[in-house]
């Protein structure tokens, strides 16, 4: 790899203590165990996942939102959380999912998009108005729209808004947690099309977090999935996609409901054991809703191959000329 | 084809005497038969089922040529008569499964409240049939689940719960608004194969509103698509995702990225711009206003085109003529 890394992490933690109410012990909840991974300039890592796996615990490590409880998260060789605010600011910027609780609904739109600059405090007055229109016709505001406040627009427009203010002081990471979740169908494709051309635009490196498989498909260029706090897979998205290696991603891949009439509904085959963030199984993460799971892997927890980093896979059969090849869904053909 | 359990049409719901949600809608269920209402949100997909189980909010006015189910007339129904189908032969399942459970009640008082209701049976029978129920829809250890708080179960679970408490009547339709959207990718798919074998096993008629046109193609029988208050287009699923014939139904499928199918490096089709609120007395064409086809005509009065036997859509063009604007 020739060009610099842009966000490199590295055997992250981080664990939350909580409270079990009044008669239990608090608890250790471990959200994010040990991740490491790093995304060269210019492109899209994808992290996808079930609620509760650790993928915005993530994002808010990337973002210096929290500091973890060991390990290293980078932006451009530079750990977030020894930066102060402003430094901060600069290289790296969150996209939230929610555009209507991420705005400030007694702001206006301009006062809302121009506060990385003013918070700055070294622009003038002018420089902002002029920055401020400029971003605001890049990602589709009319200038009309400038002096009203959040409550007025469309959840679309909101995340226009949004999206506006994480670019205006020109960062060079976004970080975009479930950017079109919230949004119809309709809007969501527009929304996901102005991020691909601000990306080629402003030479932008993004983590993109979702948990719809098609968006992530549609959008990066190295896909994570993530499972209880670990990265299980990882690969350039057309491999991960055409030929999963993971149990996990195979039963994600699976459970996509294209718009296919005649395919009928998928059998994910994940049984009803709900992970669990507090009590992580013994061995492989994964085995109480494997299909595949062997012996080993209930004492044991897969490592991944750090042969190859860009194609990691944490599987004790992915890991051999396994008699348990992955056969059958939807993408096998590919 | 039998009579159908469930007969809409041209229903219209007005809010306030000035919104309207929705506008001369029409579509039939059959026995057995999954309806899917797909559309995007404010399109009055929720307002046209609530409609059905005379839920509406007391500002809301219902009007229509017919609205009947198992031959009945619910348009002129009593209230009192009206209270003894819902929940019994007509139940509901809604989108968040936390807030239509009731956090102050254990899981086993919310089931067999309404079997207790409506059958007159004594807890002890309703709550062997929730024990039953519970482990059909594939709650593991249902006895202990009966002494247990929504809180205490995870969403795929509380979902479950629902599904379970909506089938303890033996109903004949199930409504069903966005019952997966809340929930991960994995779990909607349980859900929708749960609900799929469920009604073939009771013989449900399933009423099932979403906006996703993935679990539309997946779990479909006919399709009505919704666009400001109207169905824009009626027909088989098949006969949707093989022919659409509505400029926003069209422009809906391109919207959607498809894994292996759409190209990575090429934006997405989008539609221009939101849906818009119409208020009563609007004529024309609704999408209009985002339509790329559309001109001084669209403002008339647009009659309903027929594509084929089971198949019509609300537009003045026909498919080949988008195309040939298209091309222009």
């Amino acid at each position: 790899m020739n060009s610099p890394a842009a966000i490199e992490v590295r055997d992250v933690r981080q664990e939350f203590r909580v409270s079990g109410g009044m008669f239990a012990a608090a608890r250790h909840v471990v959200a994010v165990d040990g991740v490491s991974f790093s995304v060269p300039a210019g492109r899209v890592l994808g992290i996808v996942g079930e609620s509760g796996c650790g993928k915005s615990t993530l994002a808010r490590l990337i973002l210096g939102l929290l500091a973890p409880t060991s390990g290293d998260a980078l932006v451009y060789g530079q750990r977030l959380a020894a930066l102060d605010r402003k430094a901060r600011a600069r290289l790296i910027q969150p996209v939230f999912q929610d555009p209507f609780s991420s705005l400030n609904p007694r702001q206006t739109i301009q006062e809302i998009v121009s506060l990385p600059l003013v918070a700055q405090g070294s622009f003038e007055a002018p420089e902002i108005t002029r920055l401020t229109n400029e971003i605001l016709d890049r990602v589709g505001i009319a200038r009309a729209m400038a002096t009203r406040l959040p409550a007025e627009l469309s959840g679309g427009q909101r995340q226009r808004v949004a999206i506006a203010r994480a670019l205006i002081i020109k960062p060079k990471v976004v970080v975009c947690d479930e950017p079109t979740s919230a949004l119809d169908v309709s809007v969501q494709a527009q929304i996901l099309n102005l991020l691909a051309e601000l990306r080629r635009e402003f030479n932008l490196t993004y983590i993109f977090i979702s948990h719809n498989l098609a968006v992530i498909e549609h959008v990066a260029s190295t896909v994570a999935v993530m499972y209880l706090g670990r990265i299980v897979e990882m690969n350039e998205t057309d491999v991960l996609f055409r030929s999963p290696r993971h149990p996990y991603t195979r039963a994600l891949l699976d459970s996509v409901l294209t718009p296919e009439p005649d395919l009928g509904i998928p059998d994910v085959g994940l049984g009803d054991a709900v992970p669990d963030p507090s009590r992580i199984p013994a061995g492989c993460r994964f085995h109480p809703r494997c299909r595949m799971a062997v012996e080993r892997c209930q004492r044991e927890p897969p490592k991944p191959d750090l042969a190859a980093p860009d194609e990691m896979v944490e599987c004790h059969l992915a890991n051999q000329d396994n008699p348990f090849q992955l056969v059958g869904g939807q993408y096998a053909q590919g | 084809m039998s009579a159908p359990l469930l007969e809409i049409e041209d229903l219209s719901v007005t809010f306030n005497e000035r919104m309207a949600a929705v506008r001369n809608a029409s579509f039939r269920i059959g026995r057995g038969e999954t309806h899917c209402v797909v559309g995007e949100s404010g399109c009055g997909k929720s307002v046209s089922a609530l409609a059905v189980m005379n839920l509406l909010v007391s500002a809301a006015k219902r009007t229509a040529k017919r609205l009947s189910f198992a031959g009945e007339d619910l348009l002129a129904m009593p209230e009192k008569r009206m209270a003894q189908l819902r929940g019994n032969r007509m139940a509901m399942i809604f989108q968040e499964p936390m807030t239509s459970l009731n956090p102050a009640y254990t899981i086993g008082s919310q089931l067999t409240e309404s079997y207790r209701r409506h059958k007159r049976a004594s807890q002890r029978d309703a709550t062997a049939r929730a024990v039953k129920l519970m482990g059909r829809v594939g709650i593991t250890a249902p006895e202990m689940r009966l002494g247990q708080f929504p809180h205490q179960l995870s969403g795929g679970l509380r979902q479950r719960v629902m599904i379970a408490m909506a089938l303890m009547c033996e109903p004949e339709l199930l409504i069903a608004d966005e019952p997966t959207t809340a929930l991960d990718v994995t779990v909607q798919a349980q859900i929708l194969r749960l609900l799929n074998e469920l009604k073939d096993e009771f013989g449900l008629s399933i009423l099932l509103i979403t906006h996703d046109l993935g679990v539309v193609a997946r779990v479909a029988d006919s399709v009505s698509v919704m666009y400001a208050g109207e169905v824009v287009e009626h027909t088989t699923a098949r006969q949707l995702f093989a022919d659409p014939q509505h400029p926003y139904t069209r422009g809906l499928l391109s919207c959607i990225p498809v894994p292996g199918k759409s190209q990575r490096d090429k934006p997405l089709g989008s539609i221009p711009g939101v849906v818009p609120q119409v208020s009563v007395g609007f004529s024309g064409c609704a999408f209009r206003s985002r339509c790329a086809f559309a001109d001084a005509d669209c403002a008339g009065t647009i009659n309903t085109q027929t594509a084929t036997a089971d198949h019509n859509y609300l537009c003045r063009l026909t498919p080949t003529r988008q195309k040939e604007l298209a091309r222009a």
